[in-house]
């Protein structure tokens, strides 16, 4: 499945949907983030590869203010999206979350039914008028989801019930529900088998044609499997950022380099 | 000799016990602690414990196993003709014994001599004369047989504390003696203290249950003697409460049962919103630093005895509820005659409640995962719609236990209901009339100068049984509803 040449022919040029400039992020008084400069575009998938607590989630967390539920958390410079800087003051976080949904590294469905489930940001945003609507967007969106054929005929049992791999199918499905324009997903296939893996990492391939797609991953393979941007990150710095193939065949820096081959990390 | 010289006798045994099983331990081994199987200090508590453990457990035994004996033998001595009209045989062994008690006194004060106070043939009015001189307490004049059962009483007493003591010793010293000769330094003594630990804990853990087992089985005793007296069908389907202990009494727990359940809903209706949305501040909302002065402070609340609720809905909720509700009172409507009311109690049981309710749903909405809140978050939701629609359904079955939790504490309350509720025991759905509970009655039944023979008093237990098993009921259903929701995340 490792085929650069896909990889490869994907990469033309497209509109920036997100630009972060000189970010910097606080947890208390540690230094998390430092000048992080990102171009994120539209209808690409954007992976951040680098060693555990080198900042990466918490720069993903920053693009949906996720990171404002953290009382010690303090977020410097600008991140743009479509033009807009999201931390200004007239910006509303919550509507923000609707537009930037989220997948999360373990797999956690709401104690309710399937369709509830998925119904949930709907219901909350007001996007269906009635019910029909709503089945219809659940349809929709557990199709997009790539979950539909197998909980088709269940959709009142609790999506607690099902398998890992369909859980966070589950729970990609109803991020999409709100039609999001990006989907940030933090290792979203770290608790999953390989199988389960596999499926959602087709389904982030499709979900390419309409979002913007960022995915935090831990696998280098995943990284060079699922996306067409690669952005390296080491100790809180951004090192390198440019196109997957490049990053993984011929790193400019040595650190990326020294990563990339499992001499670090 | 006294029980306390026995107990130091023992101790003083096992502390001689540890010092020799160490000492003999560490020459086994030629004085280096490394040969030993086990530190020195174990083989010491191995002597110590094998002198006293079996010592007091026999001594326990006895304890319990003597005066019931003792008295079994001496009722049977007592003819059916000594006694008299109007009395049993349980009120004769009381007297026997003080008569026991007063032969003994007066032996240890000197007023009387050995063979003086074992002296069957004994003339009756001088003795009386000699105990009552002596200070001894006696109720009535000594008849003959009841000082022949009270002398057979003392010299079993007497010969039975000597023989116990002598035997206790005897099992402490064989015990100390066989630990002492089985010490060596390839003996386990490590292992058997382990063993001796776990008896202990295993006594602790076993009287907590054993007593436990008791109140039971002496409520349902009395209450057994309650419905021999009293019809079964009367007190569960009866309308009507009104004891009277001139007899004919209506003693029906239906109206008592109202009013308890009255009460409890009115508390609850106060404590749960209130006690919910404090923990759902306190969970949700608050920051680090409010959470850890906010909680103790609502956890005071619950340090705060119920008496004192009690002198709090007499004099301060009871007067401000009239002034509201009463003849002339703010809302001009005289529904409220007095401020002893269901709604008084029930406002100050609930109040009271507040930090049950709290304190648990607040434990119980953190053990919600925080994934959940970030899944909720992360699709564009609100904080109050995360809370509302992620986070209490799924720590909904937690707060339902604690709800139930709080609900038989509330059946189970007294001081308050004694204090504020009222004492008419009626059916009726006015909140600020007076209604009384099953614990209120409980304390009326058995306060003051009342004899353990009539249903008016022995009703009590059957109240309490009821009551005992209704609470029961409730916290066996919380529990399992708290524990099945516990599982969800584990």
């Amino acid at each position: 499945m490792n085929d650069m040449t896909r990889v490869e022919r994907a990469v033309d040029s497209k509109a920036i949907k997100i630009a972060a400039n000189k970010v910097q992020v606080y947890y208390g008084d540690t230094h998390a983030i430092k000048d992080v400069d990102v171009q994120i575009e539209d209808k690409t998938v954007t992976a951040f590869i680098g060693p555990s607590g080198c900042g990466k989630s918490t720069f993903l967390r920053c693009l949906n203010r996720m990171n404002d539920t953290i009382d010690i958390c303090r977020v410097e410079g600008d991140i743009l999206l479509d033009g807009e800087d999201i931390y200004d003051k007239r910006v509303d976080p919550v509507q923000l979350r609707a537009k930037v949904g989220m997948v999360f590294q373990k797999p956690n469905p709401f104690p309710k039914s399937i369709y509830d489930n998925v119904a949930y940001g709907p219901r909350i945003h007001g996007l269906a008028k009635n019910k029909a609507e709503l089945d219809e967007i659940v349809e929709k969106s557990l199709r997009r989801g790539a979950i539909w054929d197998e909980v088709k005929d269940r959709l009142d049992a609790p999506g607690t019930g099902l398998s890992g791999g369909q859980q966070q199918r589950l729970c990609i499905a109803r991020a999409v529900a709100t039609e999001p324009e990006v989907l940030l997903m933090d290792e979203p296939c770290s608790a999953l088998d390989p199988i389960a893996t596999a499926q959602v990492e087709e389904l982030i391939d499709e979900l390419r044609s309409r979002y913007s797609v960022v995915i935090v991953t831990h696998s280098m393979q995943q990284a060079a499997r699922v996306s067409q941007k690669t952005a390296f990150f080491h100790l809180g710095n951004l090192v390198e950022f440019g196109e997957t193939g490049q990053i993984f065949t011929n790193p400019e820096d040595p650190r990326t380099e020294s990563y990339i081959t499992g001499r670090i990390g | 000799m006294a029980l306390s010289w026995l107990l130091i006798i023992l101790l003083a045994l096992a502390v001689i016990g540890f010092f020799t099983g160490r000492s003999r331990a560490l020459a086994s081994a030629g004085g280096d602690a490394r040969d030993l199987h086990s530190l020195p200090s174990y083989y010491g508590y191995n002597v110590a414990l094998t002198a006293l453990v079996p010592a007091i457990g026999v001594l326990i035994v006895w304890l319990l196993a003597q005066p019931v004996f003792v008295n079994s033998t001496v009722t049977g001595m007592i003819p059916d003709s000594a006694i008299p009209e109007g009395s049993d045989r349980g009120l004769i062994m009381s007297e026997v014994r003080r008569v026991a008690d007063g032969l003994e006194g007066a032996v240890a004060a000197g007023a009387l001599t050995q063979a003086q106070a074992q002296d069957a043939n004994a003339d009756i009015a001088q003795l009386t004369q000699t105990l009552k001189d002596a200070g001894q307490v006696l109720t009535q004049d000594i008849t003959q047989p009841i000082l022949v059962a009270a002398q057979t009483y003392r010299s079993m007493t007497g010969t039975g504390s000597v023989a116990m003591q002598v035997i206790v010793l005897a099992v402490a010293l064989l015990g100390a003696a066989f630990a002492y000769i089985r010490t060596h330094k390839e003996f386990r003594a490590r292992n058997v203290v382990e063993q001796g630990v776990l008896a202990l804990l295993l006594l602790a853990a076993s009287i907590a249950i054993l007593t436990t087992v008791g109140i039971v089985l002496s409520m349902l005793f009395e209450t057994m003697n309650f419905f021999q007296l009293h019809s079964w069908k009367d007190f569960f389907f009866g309308s009507t409460w009104a004891p009277n202990f001139r007899g004919g009494s209506e003693l029906s727990i239906l109206p008592l049962l109202w009013g308890t359940l009255y009460i409890s809903l009115i508390a609850l209706l106060v404590a749960v919103p209130i006690g919910l949305f404090a923990a759902i501040y306190l969970s949700e909302y608050a920051s680090g630093a409010t959470r850890s002065i906010a909680k103790p402070l609502l956890e005071i609340l619950a340090g705060i005895p119920t008496i004192v609720y009690g002198l709090f809905a007499l004099l301060t909720v009871g007067p401000a509820l009239v002034s509201m509700f009463g003849e002339g009172g703010a809302f001009g409507v005289g529904w409220m005659a007095s401020s002893n009311a269901v709604l008084t109690a029930g406002l100050v049981m609930g109040i009271m409640l507040i930090p049950f309710v709290s304190s648990l749903s607040d434990d119980i909405i953190n053990a919600v995962p925080q994934s959940m809140r970030d899944g909720s978050l992360g699709l564009g939701a609100t904080h109050s719609e995360t809370v509302r629609q992620v986070v209490l359904p799924a720590a909904l079955p937690g707060i339902v236990g604690a709800i139930l939790l709080a609900a038989s504490r509330a059946i189970g309350e007294t001081m308050i209901v004694v204090m504020a509720a009222g004492a008419i025991a009626k059916f009726s759905g006015n909140p600020f009339e007076a209604m009384t509970t099953i614990t209120t009655r409980i304390v009326s039944q058995l306060t003051g100068d009342t004899d353990f023979a009539s249903p008016e008093t022995l009703v009590a237990f059957a109240l309490g049984l009821t009551l005992f098993i209704i609470t029961l009921g409730l916290n066996i259903f919380a529990l399992y509803i708290v524990r099945k929701y516990r599982e969800q995340y584990e």
